[in-house]
């Protein structure tokens, strides 16, 4: 079967072709480069993504600091990290770059901190 | 009056990209004026991740982005104040600016202009109906999650398919609330594929292009919206009328350049930019004054508005140390395909970049740059959409002194 996919992997955005079978990529083209195809498999097989949140600061100059994770987690477990995201109130200062939550849910990837939040 | 070699008016990525390489290029005598109370322009409310790969080989998130270029600033010592806002600026380079602790005045040798683009709002698009609360643009709504802890609504329908607009769909998904759909007028997304892919289906929040709202209805908070198909003409198609109950309407319906200031240096603005006309140094039609990033053209991506106000850096610096810079006099005209480019102007001796959009999706066509019938560029492309800018280095050798650039696209 064919499929339409639209790569993430850069700004670039390819929009790739691939022959599907079942989870199995039998060939793709319109990908720019190597990244695409991993991007096609990955998306078969078990799609990945980043998120960005924000989580409560007490004592800063401002009432948030932004946080991403390190890396990618499986698509299907976004909301358990938001959950877990929620539940965290950083004390001021925060560090850009700071590890909110460690190894959050097993998932082999931290909650770090993307802003500095000087004391209020 | 105070005297200063260069006054750089917005402190985003664009305005501190240029402080960094005047500062790196020994141009010492610097001021940046920043509105806000912190620098780093709206990337500071930007939190989600897809900046810097251009320009810094790994992906960031917009503060992340915006601290990078901080941190040189601090680093490097070079002057700002924040909390001042420029009020004016006259053709002969003198900037007025309030700030708390009263009036600057200052006699600049150049101005760089980077204030950054603002949201197109309801007002501008005239939507009939009340007028209740619960409707914001998408980046005030950006700015209440992400900086203020505000959250804006529970049941969200969004109109205009720009990329802010998606990636709050996304946003508000996460913090709870419920995006019933987002609606486009055009026949086709005005924002980038992968943020349609990874804000919206990767949510289940449906796009529905050639549709648009017709009506808000509520008193006090806004309690539905009705929603049309459009034709080929854009206008809304009797009968296709659906009511949508939501509590917020969030609009993404375009930016739109921050230029009051540069008109009242005299400066001429592009009608279909709606920022400066510029040539090859970014220099605006006033000899001095140079603009880049979104007042100049709204970018998608910020690693090309930093890139952008790199070259102008160099530009300012040579302006500085010679006096002048080459006078430009070739202009760079447009097929119906193209909607604008940057630079508009050229003087066929030095290599540039020539930035542009498409006026409509096309597949497999080929953007060509002719002077006298001449071949002096080509882009190739299986699909370029509006969404996107797109940018072709162009070389000096190439080109003549004598003749126009054509930029015309075959499909
Ligand atoms: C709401 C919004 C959200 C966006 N989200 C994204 C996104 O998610 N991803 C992306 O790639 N791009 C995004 N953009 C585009 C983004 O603006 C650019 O990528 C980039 O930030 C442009 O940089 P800039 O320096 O040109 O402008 P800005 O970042 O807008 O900076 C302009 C600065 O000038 C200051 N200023 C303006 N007028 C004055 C004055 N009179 N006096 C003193 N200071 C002044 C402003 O306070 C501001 O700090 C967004 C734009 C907007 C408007």
């Amino acid at each position: 079967m064919l499929k339409n996919f639209t790569c993430i992997m850069c700004p670039r955005g390819c929009s790739i072709t691939a022959e599907v079978d079942g989870t199995r990529m039998v060939s793709a083209e319109g990908n720019f480069c190597p990244k695409g195809l991993e991007y096609v498999y990955q998306e078969l097989t078990n799609p990945m993504r980043n998120i960005a949140s924000s989580v409560l600061v007490e004592g800063g100059e401002l009432p948030l600091a932004s946080v991403r994770l390190s890396s990618p987690i499986p698509k299907d477990r976004i909301f358990d990290v938001m959950e877990e995201i929620k539940k965290v109130k950083l004390k001021a200062p925060v560090a850009m770059g700071q590890t909110v939550i460690s190894d959050v849910l097993g998932l082999g990837c931290d909650v770090i901190a993307t802003k500095n939040v000087g004391r209020a | 009056m105070r005297q200063i070699d260069t006054v750089i008016i917005g402190g985003g990525p664009a305005g501190l990209s240029a402080a960094v390489r005047l500062w790196e290029k020994g141009i010492r005598d610097i001021l940046i004026l920043e509105r806000e109370h912190q620098l780093g322009g709206i990337l500071r409310q930007c939190i989600h991740d897809g900046f810097g790969l251009t320009r810094f080989g790994e992906t960031l998130s917009g503060p992340e982005y915006a601290q990078r270029f901080i941190s040189q600033v601090e680093a490097l010592g070079i002057p700002y104040v924040t909390d001042t806002t420029v009020i004016d600026i006259t053709e002969d380079k003198k900037v007025t600016a309030a700030s708390r602790n009263g009036m600057l005045e200052i006699q600049a040798k150049t101005v760089i202009l980077t204030m950054g683009c603002r949201e197109r709002t309801r007002g501008a698009i005239s939507i009939p109906g009340e007028r209740p609360a619960g409707v914001y643009t998408a980046g005030v709504a950006q700015s209440y999650i992400n900086l203020q802890n505000k959250m804006v609504g529970r049941e969200v329908v969004i109109l205009g398919s720009g990329d802010i607009g998606m990636i709050m769909a996304r946003r508000l998904t996460l913090e709870g609330a419920h995006v019933q759909a987002v609606f486009e007028v055009q026949p086709y997304a005005s924002g980038l594929p992968r943020n349609i892919l990874q804000c919206l289906d990767d949510y289940g929040i449906p796009l529905y292009l050639s549709h648009t709202v017709t009506e808000i209805r509520g008193k006090d908070r806004l309690e539905s919206v009705v929603v049309s198909q459009v034709d080929d003409r854009l206008q809304p198609v009797k009968g296709t009328e659906k009511e949508y109950f939501c509590d917020t309407l969030i609009l993404s319906v375009g930016l739109i350049p921050e230029n009051e200031l540069s008109l009242s240096a005299g400066v001429v603005l592009d009608e279909r930019t709606k920022g400066a006309v510029v040539d090859e140094h970014h220099q605006t039609s006033v000899p001095g004054i140079f603009a880049a990033g979104n007042v100049l053209q709204v970018h998608d991506l910020v690693d090309f508005v930093s890139m952008e106000a790199e070259e102008l850096a160099d530009s300012v610096a040579a302006f500085l140390k010679e006096g002048e810079l080459r006078s430009c006099s070739l202009a760079v005209k447009t097929d119906g395909n193209v909607t604008h480019t940057i630079p508009q102007r050229i003087s066929g001796t030095k290599d540039f970049k020539l930035s542009l959009r498409v006026r409509r999706p096309m597949k497999d066509c080929r953007i060509r740059l002719l002077q006298g019938g001449q071949l002096v560029g080509e882009r190739i492309m299986k699909k370029a959409i509006p969404a996107e800018m797109i940018q072709i280095p162009v070389k000096a050798a190439k080109l003549n002194e004598k003749e126009d650039l054509e930029v015309k696209v075959i499909c």
